[in-house]
């Protein structure tokens, strides 16, 4: 009988390339948001109201992840910031090697900030280092306030939550006060915005804050 | 559904350890899945056994060992296994924890057929 010790972590190759990135990001000073969340909780809408109101001041890129099309590329090319759109052809997450190639294509444009947007998902992201400075997790209020306890891997690993829709409050059963506690006991350190992409009630809290962390 | 990632990293990590001068013959491949890992073992196992079809790994075992999610609290020094996750130490209540075990992701060993 032989055995071949190998002990190494399964997802290494994309942990080297997270780190490729991450040198890559720093050396060009650029700092990068991965926004993950369940599909409709609203990340399109949130990047766009969020270069609504810093584009101007800041030189943002926006990476967009799909499972197919590319209608959130043509949604954010509007704002007339660059955008590369990564189609992933079924896979449920993005990979570092997908956003590597990705970051190739805008041509060493000279930018600030980069927005990541990944596959609608609240499992398997969590999973897959890309080289960001940090995960933005986005829960609308339509998804219920039990969300992180039952994907905590997600709310583990984040830095900010964003609980979006909060204009649908008085219409769904989600207590704010329970997400914020839910959310806090699995990872205490999470900064919290409650925003609407509708009513703007938050947004521009959450740019500030985000200017002032990049800045 | 990352379960097919997973399995196809998995072949090709065995891909490079397999001696080149003969033909290695993989009999069982030995994993660690952590409870936080976010993997179901038997969408992996499905993957797993769907993607060797037809290659050289045909036939090789996957085995995988379950590791629980453990705690160590400074707070008041306990070591605690947690069923859920929760940032909060279940004897004292303090969140200065440390997780102890539950990410693992792991390739263990091949073991070869002689």
């Amino acid at each position: 009988m032989s055995i071949i010790t190998i002990e190494r972590k399964i997802l290494e190759k994309n942990d080297t390339i997270a780190n490729q990135n991450r040198e890559s990001f720093k050396e060009k000073k650029i700092f990068v948001l991965n926004f993950v969340s369940s599909p409709g909780s609203g990340k399109t809408s949130l990047i766009e109201k969020t270069l609504d109101v810093i584009k101007d001041n800041i030189k943002i890129a926006v990476i967009e992840g799909d499972v197919q099309t590319d209608l959130d590329a043509k949604r954010v090319a509007k704002y007339g910031v660059p955008v590369v759109q990564i189609v992933t052809n079924g896979a449920c997450h993005l990979e570092a090697a997908l956003v590597k190639d990705a970051f190739e294509q805008l041509n060493d444009r000279e930018i600030n900030l980069l927005f990541i947007e990944n596959v609608g998902n609240l499992v398997c992201p969590a999973g897959y280092d890309l080289g960001e400075n940090m995960k933005v997790v986005i829960l609308s209020v339509t998804e219920g306030d039990d969300k992180p306890l039952k994907y905590p891997a997600m709310f583990r690993n984040a830095a900010v939550l964003i609980i979006n829709k909060v204009d649908l409050i008085p219409y769904v059963n989600c207590s704010l006060s329970e997400l914020e506690k839910n959310a806090l006991g699995i990872n205490p350190r999470l900064k919290i915005f409650i925003t609407s992409c509708t009513s703007m009630e938050g947004i521009p809290e959450w740019s500030k804050w985000l200017k002032s962390n990049i800045l | 559904m990352h379960e097919l990632s997973i399995a196809e990293e998995i072949i090709s990590i065995v891909r490079r350890y397999l001696p080149k001068e003969n033909n290695a013959n993989v009999k069982t491949i030995r994993i660690k899945i952590g409870k936080l890992s976010n993997i179901l073992p038997e969408s992996l196992l499905f993957c797993f056994n769907a993607s060797i079809e037809g290659t050289e790994l045909m036939g090789a075992k996957l085995e995988m060992k379950s590791i629980p999610l453990t705690i160590h609290c400074s707070g008041c020094g306990q070591t605690s296994e947690l069923e859920d996750y929760s940032s909060t130490c279940l004897t004292c209540g303090s969140s200065n924890i440390k997780v102890l075990s539950g990410d693992e992701l792991q390739l263990e060993e091949i073991e070869l057929n002689d």
